[in-house]
């Protein structure tokens, strides 16, 4: 019985905040983008950790092939996309962790909003803090890796709207893993086989553009992936919260 | 008949080791899985009856059983 | 048409009418897989151009062919599981997915070794051995997340959700792969594909094809009792069925 135990003052002033407000879903979008991104910009390790390991990678290969500036203009496409997914990849875990830990994530379960949209405006947090600045340094590595000119802009494209569908595929194995204690390889696992597509589009557009064909091709298909990966990932990731959180 | 003798068959016109290595791996396979299934259930249903035993005993002699333990306690 | 998938869906029923099956689709494979190895390796005419070693065919196709669907089966056993909570649905597709990889795991090896004679080196980046092994590592996650649950329960959804997830992506991941092949790589003679092949060879093919799919069948129906044993061992028509084996 409210009224009891506290004071009237109390359960009125509550009242107001039981009821739905108007666009809810709008206004809990909001909240969590605004949230995730002050959680994440608090954290700054966690967004710079993936560009460093993004260079560190880019630098290994130099150092372990060969630094003949020919050899590596051929293989600086998939190299560049190979080392920008693992970096994507390595920060997924952090996606839906933090949240997990403190609670906050059984909080999103129980809002009357769709967990789908919230989940979505999660990944768009991620994306924002990571696919974003990767495809935003890849250009810089590229000139370290003597790719040929005429190709940076396309790679930053590509890889901004690749790393789009990588984000949204990797929180549905985020979202699988979040309760396991030691998910971390597994997710890289469940993860990886179905990161190939847009691999192959992506290094395939940089590809073309170093050869003078044309991109729209390779860029429209990445678009079409992540339409469709935008249609269905926010479902599975929101099925996959409830397994976590319930199981 | 493809082999005009049983040794050209074996030889699969030098081919042998790539055919016959791939029927082998195929065959062991399947082979070992049919093996496992069948142990697998041969061996839930064992577990299964010794379950049963168990309780049937546990249930026909429960008093004396705990007789038994009440005895030996004051062995002890 | 309701209560008969329900009748279907719960595993004294599904225990039942299963021993009825089985033993039907353990004679048609053994049946089918022993006419069509023997039409297959002896009486089929060697080709042209590859002489005896294409007879290779005969375990990869149909082991390609089984790989792929038995992965479509257990996400629809998934969906089936995740919509009308049928626990047999569950423990079918838990045991299809050690199958599935065994399968894959035949494709790719035939596929290798069949490369060795045709190609002359044991791995090409070929387009069908590529998806294949990009399958493989699908059917190990499916595996593994089983595997990394303690509740049992959540183990199942995981598993049938990644297993939508990943049927999803079978088809964009098979074309994908192609379309890189056919960029990357020389048009070389393509092994499985032909545009005619003589009726000598296609019937043990499809015999052969048959054969491993009854296999399949078989062996998820008695592969499934067992599951169904396993896990509803608590159950009292189990016990008393266990007492009347012994």
């Amino acid at each position: 019985m409210p009224g009891t135990e506290t004071p009237m003052t109390d359960t009125e002033a509550a009242m107001p905040f039981h009821r739905e407000p108007r666009g809810g879903l709008m206004v809990a979008l909001r909240a969590t983008l605004k949230r995730d991104l002050v959680l994440l910009l608090r954290r700054r390790s966690e967004v710079l950790n993936p560009l460093v390991f993004f260079a560190l990678v880019i630098t290994l290969f130099p150092i372990g092939i060969s630094p003949d500036p020919e050899l590596l203009a051929t293989i600086a496409p998939g190299l560049l996309w190979v080392a920008a997914l693992l970096a994507a990849l390595l920060s997924l875990d952090s996606l839906f962790r933090g949240d997990y830990d403190d609670g906050s994530l059984e909080q999103l379960l129980l809002t009357p909003q769709p967990l789908a949209a919230l989940g979505l405006a999660k990944v768009a947090v991620h994306w924002l803090l990571t696919g974003l600045p990767l495809a935003l340094m890849a250009p810089v590595l590229g000139i370290m890796l003597s790719l040929p000119a005429g190709s940076y802009g396309i790679l930053a494209l590509s890889l901004a709207l690749g790393t789009a569908s990588l984000s949204l595929i990797g929180a549905i194995g985020a979202a699988l893993t979040v309760g396991l204690s030691r998910g971390g390889v597994l997710l890289s696992l469940l993860v990886l086989p179905l990161y190939i597509p847009v691999l192959i589009f992506g290094a395939g557009a940089v590809q073309a553009a170093i050869l003078g064909d044309g991109v729209a091709a390779h860029l429209a298909i990445l678009g079409a992936l992540l339409a469709v990966t935008l249609m269905f990932a926010p479902w599975a990731i929101a099925a996959s919260l409830r397994i976590s959180i319930n199981g | 008949m493809a082999f005009a003798s049983f040794n050209e068959f074996l030889a699969m016109g030098g081919h042998g080791p790539y055919v016959w290595t791939s029927w082998a791996v195929t065959a062991a396979l399947l082979g070992g899985i049919v093996i496992h299934a069948r142990s697998e259930r041969r061996q839930l249903l064992r577990n299964l009856q010794r379950r049963a035993r168990r309780e049937r005993r546990l249930a026909g002699g429960r008093a004396p059983v705990s007789h038994q333990r009440g005895g030996h306690v004051d062995d002890t | 048409m309701w209560t008969f998938i329900h009748k279907l869906g719960s595993p004294r029923w599904f225990y039942a009418i299963s021993a009825r099956l089985q033993p039907w689709f353990w004679a048609a494979a053994a049946l089918l897989l022993l006419v069509g190895s023997v039409w297959g390796l002896a009486f089929a005419p060697a080709d042209y151009q590859q002489g005896n070693s294409f007879r290779i065919i005969y375990v990869h196709v149909p082991a390609a062919f089984l790989a792929q669907s038995i992965f479509v089966a257990m996400a629809v056993a998934g969906l089936i599981f995740m919509v009308w909570k049928i626990k047999v649905a569950d423990m079918a597709a838990a045991m299809m997915a050690p199958l599935g990889a065994a399968m894959t795991f035949i494709a790719l090896f035939s596929g290798a070794v069949w490369g060795m004679p045709t190609w002359g080196t044991w791995w090409m980046w070929d387009a069908r051995l590529t998806s294949m092994l990009i399958l493989l590592f699908l059917y190990f996650g499916v595996i593994a997340l089983r595997g990394a649950f303690s509740s049992r329960d959540s183990a199942s959804r995981a598993a049938s959700v990644l297993a939508m997830v990943g049927v999803i992506n079978i088809p964009i991941i098979k074309y994908s792969v192609d379309w890189w092949y056919t960029l990357h790589q020389p048009a070389t003679f393509t092994v499985t594909s032909r545009p005619s092949m003589p009726m000598e060879m296609w019937l043990p093919l499809l015999i052969m094809l048959l054969g491993f799919y009854s296999f399949f069948i078989a062996l998820t129906l008695m592969r499934t009792r067992s599951e169904i044993l396993r896990r509803e061992s608590t159950k009292r028509w189990v016990r008393d069925l266990a007492a009347e084996e012994a």
